[in-house]
């Protein structure tokens, strides 16, 4: 299943259909929902958009690593990592696609 | 912050739009996404993110209960990526 990719400008153009700004005001306003969500998380907000999925920001303690070419010991400094979890609501529409109902 | 504090977010940032049009472009954009992955199609947000499908091979499954085992089919499961400037944004020292 080799697909298509959709990009921001794909967004916008539905923005500008459905709602009726400008193609400039809805690539903004594509821009700023995008904006709002990275500031929530930057903030350790949990973003949470029913029926699409969960943003969550997951701390991550220090380890040690290993260069792989090398074998040398290298610390993994203690970081931040982006958790999606989708919603049931998503994953039924992605399996529903080829008419199997695979919800479950 | 729930799709609903989104949607009043955007709306004080953009006090010239009318909240339902808000609302409107919130609903729009995930449904837009949604529709996407649905189709199997990826979604690229450079900077922000990536959103994919992928497929999980058909596996045995055992039924928790009664420890029968049963045939579960192969399904296909969002994923997302964050995108680098976010990543690295997230990870900032404060």
């Amino acid at each position: 299943m080799a697909g298509n990719t959709i990009t921001r400008a794909r967004l916008s153009e539905a923005v500008y259909q459905e709602v009726g700004l400008s193609r400039n005001e809805s690539a903004d306003l594509v821009e700023a929902l995008l904006e709002q969500i990275a500031d929530a998380l930057a903030n350790d907000e949990i973003v949470k958009i029913s029926s699409f999925g969960t943003f969550s920001v997951r701390r991550k303690g220090e380890r040690v690593g290993r260069n792989p070419k090398t074998g040398e010991e290298v610390p993994i400094l203690p970081r931040r990592v982006l958790v999606f979890r989708p919603s049931q609501v998503l994953k039924g529409r992605i399996n529903q696609a080829d008419g199997f109902d695979r919800t479950d | 912050m729930t799709k609903s504090e989104l949607i009043a977010r955007l709306a004080a940032a953009n006090p010239h739009l009318y909240h339902r049009d808000v609302e409107r472009i919130v609903t729009t954009v995930f449904e837009e996404i949604t529709a996407a992955l649905a189709r199997r199609d990826r979604v690229e947000l450079r900077g922000f993110g990536a959103f994919s499908v992928k497929e999980r091979g058909a596996r045995q499954g055992r039924n928790p209960r009664t420890g029968e085992s049963v045939d579960v089919t192969s399904k296909y499961v969002p994923y997302f990526k964050t995108g680098k400037q976010l990543r690295e944004r997230l990870n900032v020292p404060e």
